[in-house]
């Protein structure tokens, strides 16, 4: 019952959307101009507000990076404009907030955002705090080494060279999925941020850095050359959006907005992560079931 | 409290990286503030006006810039170790700077007159310092010296924040962020480790102080 | 340096050639490290003009942007540094006046307070203070102004009005003994020798010493950038402009002068202030003291 009659409001805010935002530009996430939410529903008291707090990346590109606007900018944040357009919300309206790797659950536990997305890798630890929408994009992880480095073809190889360093971030699951192919944990080495990584990378301070493949290529193209991913992806990492834990009804309404605007998500896609060399076009996944 | 007691290994293992970072942190601030102080001291106008702007830009700047800088720095100048060696190498420049002044203060705290009469017996300078002044300096000195060191203790901690990894610190940040563990808990444990080490070393001092300082 | 003429005499001819050749050696020395230096650095790129120009070149594009970015910093710094000296002011010499005043059993409890937070790095009250407020449910959003500036101003209050207790401790330690023993003698309660006689005496030596306080709270508002909650201040705008541009030694450099050039102002401004002030020895000796305490 409740599910149609979420469906039914989607399918007339996306209508009611795609009418208000006649005549906006190729760029512009639909707004919904009139919300009818059931009342007591997360959604319900966003709407009312006016504003959302969104958590995301600030210091990844390609997904979410803070400009000199102050704004970030990436195809996480254009997924947070979709959700957020869907809820009424104007772009101008949100409120960005930093969501590193090791905070993710905090500010979602803490209440200081509305939901969170930020390249954030659904797994079974984390669903114990926190609930999850999505997946909204599958990633994989994979390892980027300094264009002129032979000796690292894959996650193989680590094992094999134990003075090399391999870098990644507090809190992420590559940083723990890695440790399997260490030789030991001496060889990780962990910042708070992707970037102090990449920066340790072009300086000779660490060898190898690994998470997701879209973060790295991110980083790629921006090196001018000097980086390059080697091996294929080693895991699967689907990305979600984190939201407080037990709130089926906002998760099953993500999931419904994302599923609705398939054509933003793909335009999203194509102006943000998109345009960086290497990167495949991704298909919106089959969500999975809210809990 | 249990987060602490479930991960007592973890704690031991990072109250002994810190305090390994504090000794080196010690060695390295001692000597390289007494080469700043001799510096500041010599005759040599060059080697003073290094000595003191040394000592007026990195007492002046944040220790988290210092520390940064030497994040970036040194890399850039060939210099390509751990970040641990970074940290050692930024908190030992900041901390020289303020150890400089503290032996100075020691030096000027001794008595003119001291040093008066060792010329007027014929001694030299080197002499001078080394048998007359530099010892009463170094017993004047141990009040600040202490106090200095002391912070630099505090300031390992601001270490452990821009990342030498595996120090109380970062064990505080592992436990809460990776594994999710509620933050009072664990920090308390963390305060804990970083008042063994100031209180204690703080006692020390005092009982040092009792028996060499001289009333100034 | 009254120390430095006493030490040795006025040099003769062969010790005059001695410092002539130290002289030279030492800049030497001093220019050939410089040299090497300049020179890896300019082999890994770093003087190409992209990475300054944004800093020094008004015509240049993001010129506007990152000094936009670095005036909003240096006011969120500012903010948070004068909330932080001003309630550590309040907080600090009610302490201090506690402890000073209270009896063997009343004073445990004070005594305590200030070697813990005496004892504590600044960047753990700081961390605690976050957390604890998000855990415990400590309504912070009633304070007006982001959270983060709260987190950071009541940490930064948390430490500095301990040390500012103890600043008060030792300027009215300094004061002649006459003048309690005047105040009592003519039938003043402690209370009143204390605020009649002693504070306000203790004040004017205990200035120089809280505008070195001063330059120790702007250099610890930096914390804020190693510690994940958001406040914008000047070395965190300075991480937003390096990520951006990818030009983090330029940047710090930047950033680290604006640093290195208030705190040297404020720093002479305590020696000015403790130059005019000095009545026959009754400042606090901020020479050694502040050796150490402003160490941190």
């Amino acid at each position: 019952m409740r599910i149609k009659k979420l469906g039914a409001a989607a399918a007339a805010l996306v209508l009611a959307g795609s009418l208000a935002a006649c005549g906006g530009g190729d760029d512009e996430v639909e707004v919904a101009s009139e919300t009818d939410f059931e009342a007591g529903t997360t959604m319900a008291e966003i709407a009312d507000r006016g504003t959302v707090t969104v958590g995301t990346k600030f210091d990844q590109p390609g997904f979410g990076l803070l400009g000199f606007e102050d704004v970030p900018e990436g195809f996480d944040v254009e997924v947070a404009k979709i959700i957020a357009g869907a809820l009424g919300i104007a772009e101008d309206d949100i409120e960005w907030v930093q969501a590193t790797s090791d905070i993710r659950e905090q500010v979602i536990e803490d209440g200081d955002v509305d939901f969170v997305v930020a390249t954030y890798t659904i797994n079974d630890e984390r669903k114990q705090r926190i609930t999850f929408a999505g997946p909204y994009y599958e990633a994989g992880q994979q390892l980027m080494v300094r264009a002129d480095e032979d000796a690292i073809e894959g996650p193989e190889d680590l094992a094999d060279n134990p003075d090399m360093k391999v870098c990644s971030v507090t809190g992420s699951t590559p940083s723990e999925q890695i440790k399997e192919y260490l030789a030991d944990e001496d060889q990780l080495v962990l910042f708070d941020i992707y970037d102090k990584c990449a920066d340790a990378l072009g300086n000779g301070q660490v060898d190898v850095v690994t998470t997701d493949n879209v973060i790295l290529l991110g980083f790629v193209s921006e090196s001018d050359g000097e980086f390059k991913l080697v091996g294929e992806q080693f895991t699967e990492e689907p990305y979600g959006i984190g939201i407080e834990k037990g709130d089926v009804e906002f998760c099953e309404f993500i999931n419904e907005t994302l599923q609705e605007n398939e054509d933003a998500y793909l335009a999203a896609w194509d102006r943000t992560a998109g345009e960086v060399d290497g990167t495949e076009k991704p298909e919106l996944p089959e969500a999975d079931a809210c809990a | 409290m249990s987060p602490v007691i479930d991960n007592l290994d973890l704690y031991w293992s990072g109250f002994l990286t810190s305090l390994e970072f504090i000794v080196y942190s010690l060695i390295g601030s001692m000597i390289l503030g007494t080469v700043i102080a001799a510096f500041r001291v010599s005759p040599i106008p060059a080697l003073r006006a290094f000595g003191s702007a040394w000592v007026t830009l990195i007492r002046n700047c944040p220790l988290t810039i210092v520390l940064f800088f030497m994040g970036f720095g040194l890399p850039e100048l060939g210099i390509n170790y751990s970040f641990f060696f970074f940290g050692v190498t930024g908190l030992v420049i900041y901390t020289s700077a303020f150890v400089c002044e503290a032996l100075r203060s020691g030096i000027n705290a001794v008595d003119a007159g001291q040093a008066e009469a060792a010329r007027a017996i014929g001694l030299t300078f080197s002499q001078t310092m080394s048998e007359v002044v530099l010892p009463q300096a170094f017993r004047s000195a141990v009040p600040p010296l202490g106090s200095v060191q002391i912070a630099m203790f505090k300031n390992s901690a601001v270490a452990g924040a821009f990342g030498i990894g595996g120090d109380l610190f970062s064990v505080g940040k592992n436990l809460t962020s990776a594994q999710g563990y509620s933050y009072i808990p664990v920090l308390t444990g963390v305060a804990i480790g970083y008042l063994i080490i100031t209180l204690s070393a703080g006692a020390c001092l005092a009982l040092i102080e009792r028996k060499v300082a001289i009333a100034r | 340096m009254s120390e430095q003429t006493v030490l040795y005499d006025v040099p003769g001819p062969r010790t005059l050639r001695r410092q002539r050749i130290g002289t030279v050696v030492a800049l030497v020395l001093i220019a050939g490290l410089l040299a090497v230096a300049i020179q890896r650095l300019a082999s890994r790129g770093q003087f190409d003009p992209e990475l300054w120009e944004p800093w020094l070149n008004p015509a240049a594009d993001d010129f506007a942007s990152v000094w936009e970015l670095v005036g909003r910093g240096l006011l969120a710094t500012m903010i948070a540094a004068s909330l932080a000296i001003v309630l550590s002011l309040v907080v600090g010499v009610g302490l201090g006046v506690a402890r000073m005043m209270s009896g063997r059993y009343g004073r445990i409890p004070v005594v305590g307070f200030i070697e813990l937070f005496r004892g504590l790095p600044v960047i753990i009250t700081i961390v605690y203070v976050w957390r604890a407020s998000a855990e415990l449910g400590i309504p912070i959003r009633l304070l007006p102004g982001e959270n983060a500036l709260w987190y950071l101003v009541i940490g930064l209050t948390l430490y500095n009005s301990v040390i500012v207790a103890e600043i008060l401790r030792a300027g009215v330690a300094s004061l002649p003994r006459g003048q309690g023993e005047a105040g009592r003698a003519i039938g003043l309660t402690e209370g009143q020798v204390m605020r009649s006689i002693l504070l306000p005496q203790a004040f004017r030596t205990m200035l120089p010493a809280l505008i070195s306080q001063l330059v120790v709270v702007l250099k610890d508002t930096s914390l804020a950038a190693v510690i994940g909650f958001g406040y914008f201040e000047l070395l965190r705008r300075g991480q937003q402009i390096y990520q951006i541009l990818d030009n983090p030694i330029q940047t710090l450099f930047f950033v680290g002068t604006i640093f290195i050039v208030i705190n040297y102002a404020l720093s002479k401004l305590a020696v000015s202030v403790e130059r005019r002030l000095s009545v026959s020895g009754s400042t606090s000796r901020t020479g050694a003291d502040a050796a150490g305490e402003t160490a941190g």
